[in-house]
């Protein structure tokens, strides 16, 4: 029977005499790892890429050395199933685009189609729009604050995003039906003019909302950890946010002051008083200031909103455009006919094409229409706003942790649903 | 009508064809050969600087007879001024513009895009592959107008397909030439790379 010393027997494993970490040879020959680089996958089921987005990452080490987007996996070829339908069908195929501000893009689509068709719509009808806009941003931003700060390992402001997300919901459940499938609007006027106690219900919001506002900031805006992880981190200069067509917070947060609201105004948005938030060093860190910023102007222009509101009718009179009422319809053989004539052959818009660009949350929504004269579209495009963000991912994550690319995927606020349509 | 319009037509003469007006916004048509000199000059050119490239998309129209249009949508972020830029392309013929990559790296996903759902191929882009559809979607262009609602294949032919696809063959040569992962393989999945299973192996004879 062999002796054994009693040094090794009290040793602790790895460590020599002096209490310094030993370095174990692996095998005879240690592999260099550092000449090795590394494929991974990540997603398309992974809560950290937002949705069914699929990156193929090379890393050297922990440090990104390319990123390769997949998507797609969302596809569903609603502008294919818009050249089947009339203008109003579509709608609700917008509400499943950017399913994270359905209101924005049913509006969105609506303008589009009336500048086709030379509508011009009442005036409640704009101020409801411009309310339906700016809930769907305060909607949008606070998601995307929640989830991010979710990334990023904080977890109380995601609560409190969601708390006051929900109270968005709830009125705009009060207005629509609907929390998510709103389709709220209708060419040439909306759907359903908003209840009565909505109007008290959105002040009672606009009040409070600030105070949730000034929390999340008080808990992110100088917190070490929140600033360490996103300051510095996925830059882009103003010239190349411009290059690669960004739009959006993404794009002011480099520094380019452009807003849709403001240079080609929509909805009379010139009217209001709203600044334009607009970052200086184009990093993670100043996305989250413009986002957080927004939703206080949103905040802003939803209570000037609701001061201008006028009465009047939601609905243009056209009748060729707007079904009559359901009880005239029954009643009274000419509105009889033009019910059945747009339930049957929908409204027809003349030949010619037009571009609506309106700032949705995630940045510039297109809507490109095509019309031949018929009822239904020759094209319906959709410029997709996190499409286009989403793919300047690579640029920016390239010489980053790992870490880091997730924080520089969440901070370009992708809805998957609109990237992959 | 969009003043940068007569500024083409004293500039590239023939290249530019009709221009007309539709809703408000200037749309002006450009011979395929002079796109890439007639993008450069609208960037460039002091007094247009149409530095953002808004989109990229493609037309067609139920009419057979209208060739395919590519509509890039320009705007001046300085300026505020917007303008649409087609170039027609038949139908029947060869389907092959100018990338504008160069010009706006924003054109990347977006002609892979119209390359995906048209099949019109983009010269000198640096990645033209298919971005929504997977790589080897074999039903053609799913936005043309002769391309059935509910696709080419029956619904079981692509449930077989799906089913049978394998989920080691998602990722593309490039991506496995990443880590020198392709010399590690089994040889069973080598021999389908190399049949073409997912695309052409880069050095195949």
């Amino acid at each position: 029977m062999s002796t054994r010393t009693v040094e090794l027997e009290l040793a602790t494993p790895g460590v020599d005499a002096q209490g310094q970490p030993l370095r174990v040879p692996l095998g005879a020959a240690e592999p260099d790892l550092a000449a090795e680089h590394m494929l991974i996958n990540i997603g398309p089921q992974h809560p950290a890429t937002h949705g069914v987005l699929r990156l193929v990452v090379e890393l050297d080490g922990e440090t990104v050395v390319r990123v390769i987007p997949h998507v797609g996996y969302l596809h569903s070829g609603f502008e294919k199933l818009g050249e089947y339908r009339h203008y109003n069908q579509i709608i609700p195929l917008t509400d499943r685009t950017d399913y994270l501000s359905p209101m924005a893009n049913n509006v969105g689509f609506a303008l589009a189609a009336e500048k086709l068709m030379g509508i011009a719509i009442t005036p409640r009808c704009t101020v409801l729009r411009v309310i339906a806009c700016e809930m769907s941003r305060i909607i949008s931003h606070m998601v995307w604050l929640g989830t991010t700060s979710i990334d990023l390992g904080a977890f109380t402001p995601f609560l409190w995003a969601f708390q006051e997300r929900e109270r968005i919901y709830d009125l705009q459940e009060m207005w629509t039906g609907a929390r998510l499938t709103t389709s709220v609007t209708r060419v040439g006027g909306m759907m359903a003019d908003v209840p009565d106690d909505f109007v008290e219900g959105l002040r009672h919001f606009t009040r409070t909302f600030p105070k949730t506002l000034s929390e999340i900031d008080r808990v992110l805006t100088r917190n070490a950890v929140w600033v360490g992880r996103t300051q510095g981190v996925g830059v882009l200069t103003a010239a190349e946010a411009t290059n690669h067509s960004l739009s959006g917070p993404m794009l002011r947060a480099s520094g380019v002051a452009y807003d849709v609201r403001k240079d080609k105004p929509y909805l009379d948005y010139e009217t209001y008083d709203f600044d334009v938030v607009v970052g200086e060093h184009g990093d993670v860190y100043d996305r989250y200031l413009v986002r957080l910023e927004e939703c206080s102007q949103s905040n802003r222009i939803l209570a000037q909103a609701l001061d201008r509101l006028p009465d009047g009718p939601i609905n243009i009179a056209d009748p060729r455009v707007i079904l009559p009422p359901k009880s005239r319809a029954m009643n009274d053989m000419e509105a009889m006919i033009y019910h059945f004539k747009q339930v049957m052959e929908g409204v027809k818009a003349p030949v010619g094409e037009a571009y609506v660009g309106i700032e949705n949350p995630k940045g510039e929504l297109g809507t490109y229409l095509v019309s031949d004269g018929t009822a239904k579209p020759v094209r319906w495009r959709i410029r997709p706003p996190s499409f286009i963000n989403l793919s300047v991912l690579p640029r920016m994550a390239a010489g980053h942790l790992l870490s880091d690319l997730i924080a520089i995927n969440a901070s370009v606020d992708i809805v998957m649903g609109e990237v992959d349509r | 009508m969009n003043p940068s319009v007569d500024a083409l037509r004293a500039t590239f003469g023939p290249a530019i064809g009709r221009a007309l007006e539709s809703c408000g916004d200037t749309i002006v048509y450009v011979g395929r050969e002079a796109l890439l000199d007639v993008m450069a000059w609208l960037r460039d050119t002091p007094g247009h600087t149409y530095d953002y490239l808004v989109d990229v998309t493609a037309v067609e129209y139920r009419d057979r007879e209208r060739p395919l249009e590519v509509v890039y949508s320009l705007r001046s972020l300085a300026r505020r001024a917007d303008l649409r830029v087609k170039v027609e392309l038949d139908s029947q013929g060869d389907l092959t513009v100018d990338s504008v990559v160069p010009l706006w790296r924003g054109a990347d996903w977006l002609e892979r895009e119209v390359f995906d759902m048209f099949g019109i191929t983009f010269r000198g882009h640096p990645d033209l592959r298919r971005i929504l559809m997977w790589e080897t979607y074999a039903e053609g262009y799913p936005l043309r107008k002769d391309f059935p609602l509910r696709g080419r294949f029956s619904r079981a032919e692509q449930v077989r397909q799906a089913l049978g696809a394998r989920p080691e063959a998602h990722y593309s040569l490039e991506e496995l030439s990443i880590a020198d992962a392709y010399d590690d393989l089994p040889g069973d999945m080598k021999e389908r790379l190399r049949r073409g299973e997912r695309g052409t192996l880069p050095d195949a004879e």
